[in-house]
């Protein structure tokens, strides 16, 4: 007999099920859990590079008929079954609890990787004592006759992140050496973790009022900082002015739809374990609506001042180079101190250009061009740790700055973490197996295990492994699982009965938009965004940029081939989860397969209560 | 006699000439950006800086070979620029006009650096002695890495943290296990009543349920073929 899957009229919440201590507790994780490090610096990175503000046209569009319709099913989903994504897809249908599975080994996944993120964010928070800033200097060579020859053709902050920081080797095959510094940020990074997710959402509900706000207040503070410096207003033109004929650029829409999907935190199950906490009649279409334009608006308030202060760098960057081109111009002419400054800097090159000719072209000027400081996009850890790192050390005061934004990044990271923990931590606490296990031997269990995974990102060649598993385990199966979760519900557990189902939960039938984008938008959308993804890939060979200091060409970065081996691993890393899905189906096929069979022959004692033989005597008669 | 000073003086300068030239031998150029290293507590150059780095490289001379013969008659200076750029070399007193190797100049400069720099009020970027590399100075290095303190600091904040909720948790435990106990007490005495389903307690028949009952499984077998 399937379970029957309407509530009885009253909702029994004594199940001893943990709950949130107030609804605004689960908005802040939820909003927490979307708002990460994504938002900071992926958003910023995508508005620059596709034509400034017309790509909010189609990110908005992606997150009217992707983002909300995905993030809402997902809230009402775990609000209603009351279950972790594993228990939660094993109740839509047994076939479907492969998805499920999927999820849970997506989330293990990501969690792994991220929190080694956050590693980096605490090893330059450390650093960020000093003064002067360690990454604002270059080191002396060995025998102190000059600078170090790596951070001398590079730049010191190019040289700190990747050989102080990162040791990194030439190449992925290329192991080297565990990286000490990193494995102590690391286990620090990984008792936070734990100190905050100890009892689940009893401690990470207390912890979220911090982490989720805090980054907002610093957002504030480096926005009013950013606006004030020289340069700003350059950077924030050259970001929000819109140039629509980007819009043409398929690109540009598989960015957006990619980008909403990813910033939303969608189908990794942290959003169904923290809705499965929810008091059964809570308004999730509410929430799903709010989380999603809260996120969204957190993105373009992050960009602001992102933008200003790149602007301010770019500026500054702009300004030395034309200092220098004047103080050779003025050795080699040994004019005056002060008489050619930026401002008639022009009129004296031409004026010289035309007198001594010969003169001027050995002086070996650099072009000066503002628009290619601006264009010098990044996004990523590069944006943090290079481009951002040097602004701050170009402000005075820098070291309040780095400490302020360090502690901002990892906030951002740390709330993401809270949700990709609970989406490995809520369905294991279901499972009979771990029912008598104390919360904090549990929570402990799984922070030791990933981190002694974690351990091989802190080798040399760690952040080439860490790229790998954001490419290939943080995004591809994401589509995969998001796309049968639609189908999921839509088909086979059928959009009639989820809207009863939510109609009982907030008091109303979701409206024409919710079944449209359910039924038919969201599952083509993903489909199509899928295919396109899935054909970037894999039509030329999947390449790196290594970091090479004997490259000829640096400081440029050597692009490079993944050997074979590691293309498998990529595959595999894509593959893992989404195999869950098919194998979950399978399983309960031939299970269903040999109940049925088993039917035929039963044993003469089938029940085991004890207690009840007494009470079927009488059907016996 | 008037015409024999003439003469001498002549041949002098004609000699200080062809000594002190732009790319003569042991010849430095010397670049000073006052106006970027002072801005507007900037001095002007006039004949009595000049005045003062002739002595200064005297003194730098005769610091160096510990023998005071050198003079400031000894140091000459030429083409001087508007940059604040100029050349000069240092002759040698004991043989007549010849300049002292260039070697030596330079050793003597960089033994006193330091002098000369805070003669100026300048340092080595903003006096600059152009065929002349300074030595750089080693970067202070505290004896522990400040990032480990950071480190220690943060690390006992959060064992203190971990530590206080386990315990916290480990005492909850203990007082939820001596409610039962309590539980039961109260269970003999009677006063709780627990809910009952035909004669079965019910927490007995949750346990129990969703097992195959094989006495309706086997409801087939039970009627009798027609």
């Amino acid at each position: 007999m399937t379970k029957d899957l309407t509530m009885p009229s009253e909702i029994p919440e004594e199940d001893g099920r943990p709950k949130w201590d107030n609804k605004f507790q689960y908005i802040l994780s939820c909003v927490g859990f979307a708002v990460g490090l994504g938002n900071v610096w992926r958003f910023p990175y995508l508005c620059q590079i596709h034509g400034g503000g017309a790509f909010l046209i189609p990110y908005f569009i992606a997150l009217l008929f992707e983002g909300i319709p995905l993030l809402h099913l997902e809230l009402a989903l775990g609000q209603y079954v009351r279950k972790g994504s594993i228990g939660a897809w094993n109740t839509v249908s047994p076939y479907l609890g492969g998805v499920g599975a999927g999820t849970w080994m997506a989330s293990v996944l990501v969690s792994l990787y991220y929190n080694t993120v956050l590693t980096w964010v605490m090893w330059y928070f450390i650093n960020s004592f000093q003064e002067p800033l360690p990454w604002s200097v270059c080191p002396l060579n060995e025998n102190r006759t000059g600078l170090n020859e790596e951070c001398y053709e590079s730049t010191a902050v190019n040289y700190f992140w990747y050989r102080k920081t990162l040791n990194i080797t030439p190449d992925v095959t290329e192991s080297g050496t565990l990286q000490w510094w990193l494995i102590l940020c690391l286990a620090a990074c990984w008792a936070i973790v734990y100190l905050c997710t100890i009892r689940g959402i009893e401690t990470t509900g207390k912890a979220i009022y911090v982490t989720a706000l805090f980054p907002y207040l610093v957002l504030t503070i480096f926005l009013i900082h950013g606006l004030s410096l020289p340069g700003a207003t350059d950077g924030l033109t050259y970001l929000f002015t819109p140039n629509l004929n980007a819009l043409k650029n398929p690109r540009i829409w598989l960015d957006a739809a990619t980008q909403i999907f990813f910033s939303l935190s969608l189908a990794v199950g942290g959003l169904i374990a923290f809705s499965s906490y929810n008091p059964p009649k809570n308004d999730c279409e509410k929430d799903a609506v709010t989380v999603a334009i809260v996120n969204s608006l957190t993105s373009l308030y992050a960009s602001i001042p992102v933008f200003s202060v790149l602007g301010f760098k770019a500026t500054t960057g702009y300004w030395d180079c034309l200092d220098r081109n004047i103080l050779n111009i003025i050795n080699e002419f040994d004019l005056p101190e002060e008489s050619i400054m930026r401002q008639n800097y022009t009129a004296w090159i031409s004026f010289l250009n035309s007198s001594y000719p010969e003169k001027i072209a050995g002086v070996k000027l650099k072009t000066c061009d503002l628009q290619e400081f601006l264009d010098q996009s990044v996004s990523g850890t590069g944006l943090a740790f290079i481009i951002f790192t040097q602004a701050i050390t170009l402000m005075p005061g820098s070291q309040a700055w780095a400490i302020l934004f360090f502690t901002m990044l990892f906030c951002l990271g740390l709330s993401s973490m809270f949700g990709n923990i609970e989406g490995v931590f809520t369905p294991l606490l279901e499972l009979q197996v771990f029912k008598s296990t104390p919360k904090e031997l549990l929570s402990g269990i799984i922070c030791l295990i990933s981190f002694l995974i974690a351990l091989c990102f802190t080798l040399a060649s760690g952040s080439y492994w860490i790229d790998i598993f954001d490419s290939y385990a943080g995004s591809l199966p994401l589509l995969v699982i998001a796309f049968f979760e639609v189908i999921g519900v839509a088909y086979v557990y059928k959009i009639k009965r989820f809207s009863k189902d939510v109609k009982q939960m907030t008091g109303r039938k979701p409206n024409l938009y919710w079944q449209m984008t359910w039924k038919f938008i969201s599952p083509l959308l993903l489909l199509i965004v899928f295919v396109a993804f899935v054909t970037l890939q894999t039509h030329k060979p999947p390449s790196y940029a290594a970091w090479n200091p004997k490259y000829e060409g640096f400081p440029m970065k050597e692009e490079k081939v993944y050997p074979p081996w590691v293309v498998s691993i990529c595959v595999l890393l894509a593959a893992l989860p989404c195999v869950f899905i098919p194998l979950g189906a399978l399983f309960h096929l031939i299970k269903q397969m040999r109940r049925s069979s088993d039917l035929s022959f039963v044993p003469k004692q089938v029940f085991s209560c004890q207690g009840a033989n007494s009470n079927f005597s009488h059907l016996q008669e | 006699m008037l015409r024999v000073l003439l003469l001498t003086i002549s041949v002098l300068a004609v000699a200080h000439a062809e000594l002190c030239k732009p790319d003569a031998q042991n010849a430095f150029k010397v670049r000073l950006s006052i106006k970027t290293a002072l801005g507007d507590n900037a001095y002007a150059w006039d004949a009595n800086e000049e005045y003062l780095f002739k002595a200064m490289v005297a003194f730098a001379m005769r610091r160096y070979s510990s023998k005071s013969t050198t003079q400031i008659s000894n140091v000459l200076l030429c083409n001087m620029t508007g940059r604040v750029s100029f050349w000069f070399v240092v002759t040698d007193s004991s043989k007549n006009v010849t300049t002292v190797p260039g070697s030596e100049v330079e050793a003597a400069i960089r033994m006193n650096r330091n002098r000369i720099n805070s003669a100026f009020l300048l340092n080595d970027k903003t006096l600059q002695f152009l065929q002349i590399t300074s030595t750089l100075s080693p970067p202070v290095e505290p004896s522990t890495p400040v990032w480990l303190i950071i480190f220690g600091v943060v690390l006992c904040l959060i064992v203190a943290g971990i530590v206080f909720l386990i315990v916290g948790g480990i005492r909850k435990h203990k007082k939820k296990n001596k409610e039962p106990a309590e539980r039961e007490n109260l269970e003999e005495k009677g006063e709780v009543n627990v809910t009952v389903e035909n004669g079965i307690p019910c927490e007995v028949l949750d346990l129990k349920a969703g097992h195959i009952n094989g006495v309706f499984a086997a409801d087939d077998e039970r009627f009798t073929p027609l």
